[in-house]
C-alpha cells in the first residue's frame, strides 16, 4: 500500500514489510538495448538469489527484441491499465496485449498480494536525461531507493521522475509489482548499446539489490529529502493544419537541455522555414526532449514542476 | 597563371538530383527533401535542374531503415536487370525504378549528379563520402565546401575498397556524392544537424553553378580517409556481441587510435585492445544499422589526394 510523502512535519520511522522477491525486467522495447543486455548477463551468470533477495529476471517483449524494434504491433509499455489487463483475448488480439496478460500472470496480478514485491524495468531515451527514475506514486521505499542511488551514484545526474496516475490508469509493466519503477537512461539511440550507459545502468541494479538486502537486514534508513519532477502538461510539435505534417524541430537552445527551467519567453522550436517559437505560460522543467518514440504522437516533450518530498526514516518490520 | 591545356574537362552539370529517405529513419534527408519537393527555389541555381527526390518512400513512411533489404546496398548488377517485378524485394524494385529515371547507371544518359543524404548514430561530424579517387569532379566540389564552411569542418571518406565498396542509390550517378551527418539518433531530428545538411547542400549547389558559368577550378588537394578495413564487435559462438565500444573510443571519430589503445569493453569489465600494426583513424564507430552488418568500426588511412583543375568542356 503506498505511503503518501507529506510536507514539512519531522516524521516518526516507519516500519515496512520486508522485500524478498525483485523482477527486474528489460527488453519492455525491443531496441532500448542496455536493459536486454544487462539481463543477458544477469542471466548467464544465473543470477537468481543475493542474499535475503530471490531475484527475477524477465524479458517483456521478446519478439520486439528479437526484430530491434519498439514494439510489434503495439507499445507494450501502454498495456498495463486495468482495462486491458481483463480484456477478454480472442484471435486477433494484439501480440503486446497477449504478452502483458501473460507478465501479470507471472509478475502480479497487478494490486493482488502474490504481486512480487519490487518490480524494476529498465529503458532507454533518446533525451538528455541522465539517470531518471520514473515511478507512479510517491511511495517512500522508492523513494529512499532513490535517495540512495543520488548519493552513490557520480557518472550523470540522477533525478525523481512521479507520474501520479490512480494504480487502475497506470499503464506501465512497473504498475504490477506492489512497488514498481523504471530506470530510463539516455541521451543513447535506440539500436545502439554503448558502454558508458551499460555501466550506469548495471550500477543502478546492483546498488538496488545492495539497498534491498541492508533493508531486509534490518538497517535503518535516514529520513531526508527527496526533489522529484512531477509531470504537469504535454507539449506537441507544430503541425501544417491541413497535412498534419511537424512543421519544427526542437530549437537549439532546448536540444539537450532536460530538467533545464524553461522560463516564458525562451526558445522552443526552431520552424524549417527558420522562425523561433517560444515558450508560454508557467516556467516549469522538461524532460523528455526529443524522444524518438514519440514522434509517433508528435509529442515534442513534457513539462514538469519540480517540488521537495519530506521521506521517514524507514527499516523492516520485525516479527 | 592559368592552365587551360591542362585542365581536365567534364561537362557541364545540368541535371542534379538530390536523394532523402534512402534509408527512412534518417531524418534530416527526410525532411530537406520533403521541404524542397514543397517548395524548391532553396535549391535552384541558373542553368542547373535540381530534382528532390526520395528514394525510399514505403521506408519512410514506416520510420524504419528499409522494409524487404537496404536499399544502399541494392544498386548490383544483379539487381539491375533482375527479371520478376512485382515479387523481386521492394527495394530491388525501387533499385531499378531509380535507375530509369536517374540512370541507366553508367550510361551516357545518366544524371550528373547525385546527393544523397544520410545521418548516422556515429559522432562523425559533416562527412561527405567519395566513392572514387580519380573523380576531380567531386574531389573539386569538396575541396570548395570545405573551404567554404571553414572553421567549421567537414571530412572526406573514400571508400574504394573493393570489398568494402558498395552499391549505393547515388551510384547511379556520373558524380555520386554521399552527404553523412551525425550523430543523431535514427528517428530523430536535431535542428543543428538538419542545418548543418542544409549549408553543405547550399555550397555544393554554389559550386555546381560556379562550374556551369565556366569558371576553372586550379588544381588542389584534399586530405581523405581512405576506408581500410571493417571491424567487427567480439562475438561468442552463437554470434552475440560479447562486448562494447569502449567508452574511450566511443565517439572518437576520426582521432588516432593507435596499436594498445582500449577498443573494446566487455560486459564484466574486461578492456580489448586494438592489435592492429599502425595508428588508424576509426569511423563510423557504433552506427546502430551495421550491428546487423557486423561492424562495430571501420579503420581508416589519412591520404592526400591530388585533383587537377577542371573547367566545363
Amino acid at each position: 500500500m503506498p505511503y503518501r510523502a507529506r510536507f514539512g512535519r519531522k516524521m516518526e520511522c516507519v516500519s515496512l514489510p520486508p522485500l524478498s522477491n525483485f523482477a527486474i525486467c528489460g527488453g519492455t522495447h525491443g531496441n532500448e538495448l542496455t536493459g536486454v543486455y544487462i539481463l543477458r548477463e544477469m542471466q548467464k551468470h544465473n543470477v537468481e538469489k543475493v542474499g535475503s533477495v530471490s531475484i527475477t529476471t524477465v524479458l517483456s517483449n521478446p519478439r520486439a527484441v528479437d526484430a530491434c524494434r519498439r514494439y510489434t504491433d503495439r507499445d507494450l509499455n501502454r498495456c498495463f491499465t486495468d482495462d486491458l489487463l481483463s480484456s477478454p483475448i480472442t484471435e486477433s488480439t494484439p501480440y503486446e496485449l497477449r504478452r502483458a496478460q501473460e507478465l501479470n500472470a507471472h509478475l502480479g496480478p497487478k494490486g493482488s498480494e502474490e504481486a512480487v514485491d519490487l518490480l524494476c524495468d529498465m529503458h532507454n531515451t533518446t533525451s538528455n536525461m541522465g539517470l531518471c527514475i520514473i515511478f507512479n506514486s510517491a511511495d517512500w521505499l522508492i523513494l529512499h531507493i532513490c535517495k540512495y542511488l543520488q548519493s552513490k551514484i557520480t557518472s550523470m545526474p540522477v533525478r525523481a521522475l512521479q507520474m501520479d496516475l490512480p494504480l487502475s490508469e497506470a499503464f506501465s509493466v512497473d504498475s504490477l509489482g506492489k512497488h514498481g519503477f523504471s530506470f530510463e537512461i539516455g541521451p543513447q539511440p535506440h539500436g545502439v548499446l554503448r558502454a558508458d550507459v551499460f555501466n550506469t545502468m548495471k550500477e543502478a541494479v546492483d546498488l538496488t539489490i545492495e539497498w534491498l538486502q541492508q533493508f531486509n537486514s534490518g538497517r535503518t534508513f535516514e529520513g531526508g529529502e527527496v526533489e522529484a519532477y512531477t509531470r504537469w502538461k504535454t507539449v506537441h510539435y507544430p503541425r501544417d493544419p491541413t497535412t498534419d505534417e511537424i512543421t519544427a524541430a526542437i530549437h537549439p537552445q532546448l536540444q539537450d537541455n532536460d530538467f533545464k527551467l524553461l522560463q516564458p519567453g525562451d526558445p522552443i522550436f526552431l520552424s524549417l522555414s527558420g522562425e523561433t517559437v517560444k515558450h508560454e505560460g508557467d516556467a516549469l522543467y522538461p524532460v523528455f526532449v526529443n524522444e524518438c518514440a514519440y514522434y509517433e504522437q508528435k509529442i515534442a516533450y513534457h513539462l514538469t514542476q519540480k517540488s521537495t518530498l519530506t521521506l521517514p526514516s524507514i527499516n523492516v518490520k520485525k516479527d | 597563371m592559368s592552365s587551360y591545356s591542362s585542365s581536365a574537362r567534364f561537362d557541364e552539370a545540368r541535371r542534379v538530383a538530390i536523394f532523402g529517405g534512402t534509408h527512412g529513419n534518417e531524418m534530416s534527408g527526410v525532411t530537406l527533401v520533403n521541404l524542397w519537393v514543397k517548395n524548391g527555389s532553396e535549391i535552384q541555381r541558373k542553368m542547373v535542374d535540381t530534382k528532390p527526390f526520395i528514394t525510399n518512400p514505403r521506408a519512410v513512411e514506416k520510420c524504419t531503415r528499409y522494409v524487404d533489404t537496404d536499399l544502399n546496398r541494392a544498386f548490383t548488377p544483379e539487381n539491375l536487370s533482375a527479371l520478376g517485378e512485382g515479387d523481386l524485394p521492394y527495394e530491388v524494385q525501387r533499385a531499378q525504378e531509380i535507375n530509369r529515371i536517374f540512370g541507366p547507371k553508367g550510361s551516357p544518359e545518366a544524371y550528373d549528379v547525385i546527393f544523397d543524404l544520410h545521418n548516422t548514430t556515429s559522432n562523425m561530424g559533416c562527412t561527405l563520402i567519395l566513392e572514387s579517387s580519380k573523380d576531380y569532379f567531386n574531389l573539386q566540389m569538396m575541396n570548395y565546401i570545405k573551404k567554404a564552411i571553414d572553421p567549421a569542418s567537414c571530412l572526406v571518406l573514400l571508400n574504394e575498397h573493393p570489398l568494402l565498396k558498395y552499391s549505393t542509390s547515388r551510384s547511379v550517378a556520373k558524380h555520386p556524392v554521399g552527404l553523412e551527418v551525425g550523430p543523431q539518433p535514427q528517428g530523430v531530428l536535431r535542428s543543428n544537424i538538419f542545418e548543418a545538411m542544409r549549408v553543405i547542400l547550399k555550397h555544393a549547389l554554389d559550386f555546381i553553378e560556379l562550374f556551369n558559368e565556366g569558371v576553372e577550378f586550379p588544381t588542389c588537394t584534399v586530405e581523405v580517409f581512405r576506408v581500410l578495413e571493417r571491424i567487427d564487435y567480439p562475438r561468442d559462438a552463437n554470434g552475440n556481441i560479447i562486448a562494447m565500444v569502449h567508452p574511450n573510443l566511443q565517439d572518437g571519430d576520426w582521432e588516432p587510435l593507435n596499436p594498445g589503445d582500449p577498443m573494446f569493453l566487455t560486459f564484466d569489465g574486461k578492456t580489448l585492445h586494438y592489435q592492429g600494426s599502425g595508428t588508424i583513424y576509426p569511423t563510423f564507430i557504433n552506427e546502430a544499422a551495421y550491428y546487423e552488418k557486423q561492424q562495430a568500426f571501420v579503420t581508416t588511412r589519412r591520404e592526400t589526394l591530388v585533383a587537377s583543375a577542371i573547367r566545363k568542356a
